[in-house]
């Protein structure tokens, strides 16, 4: 009988196949992460403020307060994530010793370095990450991350670039899956991405980890938009708990999460869910300030 | 041979291919009224209160009951097997489970992710070699009933068991690749008689 050994590649990649289907929901406290749970959440982001208090506050956004996270991670039995910024391999090291389930390295959060990321291989805590096509991707996983989302716009309750971020992704996987053997080389110089993952991508048409969805979400029918699309769950931010009713509206984005084929399902758990979050058009928001330019 | 498996959240797709390898038909459940004519049933890995939590509304709860009454095999891994036990320790206030088979399961037994391993398993019954259990945030089961057979222990803990037409598994066979334990799921306890 051999020794167990933690903080394997497979055990990182496999707690992301198991939050599968599922919704990740952003919380700032421990009563809104208990709403989380309660309404079928597969694991909660523990922030200091939601991406669109952070957007209306400006300044620079760091890691949450260790206190908030600890809090967090006591009140709740399912996963906790939580957000450390782009390049900030301390506050990493924070979260992996505050005992957070997974950490997501965040374009929410105000860059640390402009040219370097955290190098995930470093960590036993997994790491997820955001991009906005294949070669982002594929450049996070080789730096050691074991689940990516799609960044969309954070805060801003528009599902436009969380729709242009997925579909950029698989055009690319199908891309790259018509080209012949040779032609991989040049394609992994033009992605910008590791030769091996390149081809490792080419070969299985699809990611080699979990890739969900984030940026944007706001409704049951955003939800099952990016499912039909081919993500595989949903990150929701300030789309539950900046709406009217945040409990129904998480357990009706839950649903459609499931039955995101269903359109009588997702029709009925629609209905009545009081306000969504006011949205924001991403023209109206300067490039500077758009989140997912964060991030290379 | 149709086996379905619960695709309310989590790995159901691994499930799903790693038993189509065995020439079975495999199918995704997400309403109960799709379990009728299945031999028998795979809870997936997943988050158990997220799965419970829709098992609830969509009625599973009363119609996998009755269709293992009707002589449906079950087996659940991780998060399934904790929905299939009769009692959970450190469960969520009110968490309900299917109650079906005899055995008390501890959620989150080992801690958290970084807690989280893998490990070479003797699972009894199974030849060629360990099996390589995946524990991710796992359970363990802390004590099984009469009538219930452990079929594995890691660090003196039972990790596998099985009782008559119901197996729990705390790790995820569906992400190793090694199809020996799906094979004994299908060949043996699916149609297997009533204990």
């Amino acid at each position: 009988m051999s020794d167990a050994t933690t903080g394997t590649l497979r055990v990182k990649t496999g707690l992301a196949e198991m939050l599968k289907g599922g919704v990740i929901m952003d919380v700032v406290n421990v009563e809104q992460a208990k709403i989380a749970e309660d309404a079928g959440a597969v694991a909660v982001m523990a922030l200091e403020r939601v991406p669109a208090d952070i957007r209306a506050s400006g300044g620079v956004a760091r890691m949450a307060d260790p206190t908030i996270t600890e809090a967090i991670v006591g009140a709740v039995s399912i996963p906790v994530m939580a957000k450390c910024r782009i390049g900030h391999f301390v506050e990493a090291q924070i979260l992996q010793s505050l005992g957070v389930d997974y950490i997501d390295e965040s374009e929410v959060l105000t860059p640390a370095d402009e040219e370097h990321h955290v190098n995930k291989w470093d960590f036993t805590v997994p790491f997820v990450c955001g991009c906005r096509n294949l070669g982002e991707a594929l450049r996070r996983i080789g730096e050691g991350a074991s689940m990516v989302r799609t960044k969309g716009e954070p805060g801003t309750g528009n599902v436009v670039e969380a729709v242009r971020h997925i579909r950029a992704v698989t055009d690319e996987i199908s891309w790259l899956s018509g080209l012949r053997p040779e032609q991989l080389f040049a394609a992994a110089k033009d992605l910008q991405a590791p030769y091996d993952l390149v081809k490792w991508v080419a070969e299985n048409r699809k990611l080699p980890v979990v890739n969900f969805s984030a940026g944007g979400i706001a409704t049951p029918a955003d939800a099952a938009l990016m499912m039909q699309l081919g993500c595989d769950g949903v990150f929701v931010g300030s789309g539950i708990f900046k709406s009217g009713d945040p409990s129904k509206r998480a357990k009706a984005i839950v649903e459609a999460t499931t039955h995101f084929e269903d359109a009588e399902i997702i029709a009925r758990v629609s209905r009545n869910l009081g306000e969504a979050m006011v949205g924001i058009n991403i023209s109206d928001i300067p490039p500077a300030e758009r989140m997912q330019e964060r991030g290379w | 041979m149709k086996v379905g498996v619960l695709a309310l959240q989590g790995a159901f797709r691994e499930h799903i291919v790693s038993l189509e390898a065995l020439g079975v038909t495999a199918l995704a459940v997400r309403l109960p009224e799709q379990l009728d004519g299945c031999d028998g049933l795979v809870i997936p890995g997943g988050e158990s209160t997220a799965i419970g939590k829709l098992m609830e509304t969509y009625g599973f709860y009363e119609a996998v009951a009755r269709r293992h009454e009707e002589g449906m095999a079950i087996w659940g891994t991780c998060a399934g097997a904790i929905l299939l036990a009769r009692s959970v320790l450190d469960a969520l206030p009110g968490q309900r489970t299917l109650g079906l088979m005899d055995i008390a399961v501890r959620r989150n037994a080992y801690g958290r992710q970084s807690e989280s391993f893998e490990v070479g398993l003797d699972v009894s019954g199974l030849s060629g070699g360990p099996y390589t259990g995946v524990f991710i945030r796992a359970p363990w089961i802390e004590s099984v009933g009469e009538g219930v057979e452990a079929l594995a222990r890691h660090a003196g803990r039972i990790v596998a068991a099985r009782e008559g037409d119901l197996m729990a598994t705390t790790f995820h066979p569906e992400l190793t690749g090694d199809p020996r334990i799906h094979r004994l799921f299908v060949e043996q306890v699916v149609g297997s008689p009533r204990a």
